[in-house]
């Protein structure tokens, strides 16, 4: 918003606005507000991996930002209250993981191995072509944890000298496309067991595939949560070891 | 419900301090959740009905606590837009990837070990 304009209502939406980006009143708010946006629009498109309500409210909200010349740190002022609960958010994630507990121990083996591969796959080909196109270093760090849920993401990325915020738009990219994606994977492998199924999207594409995998059937969705579970504790502890290992 | 709140975040802050007393390259949170598993395994039974609450209220709307970090790459346009092939084909290739391995191992391991899927575990 330009301080020039010299139309009297301008001005005084400007003070206004001035006045308002001050407190955390209003990124909080508007936080708030593109997210119910977003996910007003997802329901609209009939829960489409495609129309994410993350990556809608990103979208709007860095309009937002540029449109009005606000800087990020402006912003983070007042959205840090929202930032501020993916930590205890993270530590919530044990009671789903122990309400699947039983189905891991009926599975146990198939699971440790599918988990161990999983997480390298996913590790090592985001890494390994991303450095085959020529990525920097950066980059190569933020996608190394690109396949587990935001805010275990984050913190690994943060770990191993990534940028956290890089890492969380392209977790959100990762949960999109394997939530797109997988269902044509899985067919053209004729892979027909749900267990399978639904620990292959939650593994690959975490909070947003598990989404997915409820919505297509019960048993696939049990295993992707614990799949998005079991996959951010390996990741956490392999991803640092194996980027030593890798890129030193 | 506030005791459970409060001990969410005293298992975080464990975790907190432990990854930078020991060095850990893991985050603190992770540390929270395995510490906050480990005490309902030792528990057993179900999980206590407000520690239920105080936690769906956390994940079910899990994705908007993304936004604010998500907003930050509008710190890292350039980079974003010098290295889109590498970020758009790693994301697309990994994907197909991971999904593949995790579950043809996943269905190859369940059948070599006799843990074949049931019937309602089986599509069509």
């Amino acid at each position: 918003m330009n301080a020039e304009q010299t139309a009297p209502l301008a001005e005084e939406l400007y003070r206004v606005w001035v006045y308002l980006s001050a407190s955390p009143l209003l990124f909080l708010t508007l936080t708030l507000t593109a997210y119910v946006i977003g996910d007003a629009v997802y329901r609209r498109a009939g829960l489409s991996p495609w129309a994410n309500p993350v990556l809608i409210a990103v979208l709007l909200l860095v309009g937002l930002l540029l449109a009005t010349g606000t800087s990020y740190a402006d912003y983070f002022e007042g959205a840090q209250f929202v930032h501020f609960l993916l930590g205890p958010a993270t530590v919530a994630l044990a009671v789903p993981l122990y309400r699947n507990v039983r189905a891991l121990r009926r599975a146990l083996l198939p699971l440790a191995v599918a988990l161990l591969g999983g997480t390298l796959t996913a590790v090592g080909s985001a890494v390994g072509i991303a450095w085959a196109l020529g990525a920097t270093r950066e980059t190569l760090l933020s996608l190394a944890p690109k396949s587990v849920t935001t805010p275990i993401a984050m913190g690994i990325s943060e770990a191993i000298g990534g940028l956290p915020s890089l890492t969380a738009v392209l977790v959100i990219l990762t949960g999109i496309l394997g939530a797109v994606l997988a269902t044509a994977t899985l067919n053209l492998l004729r892979i027909t067991d749900w267990r399978a199924r639904g620990f292959a999207i939650g593994l690959a594409a975490h909070g947003i595939g598990t989404a997915r995998a409820l919505s297509l059937n019960e048993v696939a969705g049990a295993f992707a949560s614990l799949a998005m579970g079991l996959n951010g504790l390996a990741t956490a502890i392999l991803v640092p070891v194996l980027i030593r290992l890798l890129i030193g | 419900m506030l005791f459970f709140l409060t001990l969410l975040l005293v298992c975080q802050l464990i975790g907190e301090v432990a990854v930078r007393l020991v060095g850990l390259p893991i985050p603190g949170p992770v540390i929270g959740l395995v510490l906050l598993f480990g005490g309902l395994l030792i528990r057993g039974g179900e999980p206590p009905e407000a520690l239920s609450q105080v936690t769906s209220g956390l994940l079910d709307n899990l994705a908007l606590l993304f936004v604010p970090a998500g907003v930050g790459v509008m710190l890292h346009l350039g980079l974003v837009r010098d290295e889109w092939l590498p970020i758009v084909g790693a994301l697309i290739g990994s994907a197909i990837a991971t999904v593949a391995v995790t579950a043809l191992l996943m269905s190859l391991v369940a059948r070599l070990t006799g843990a074949a899927p049931s019937a309602e575990e089986r599509k069509e």
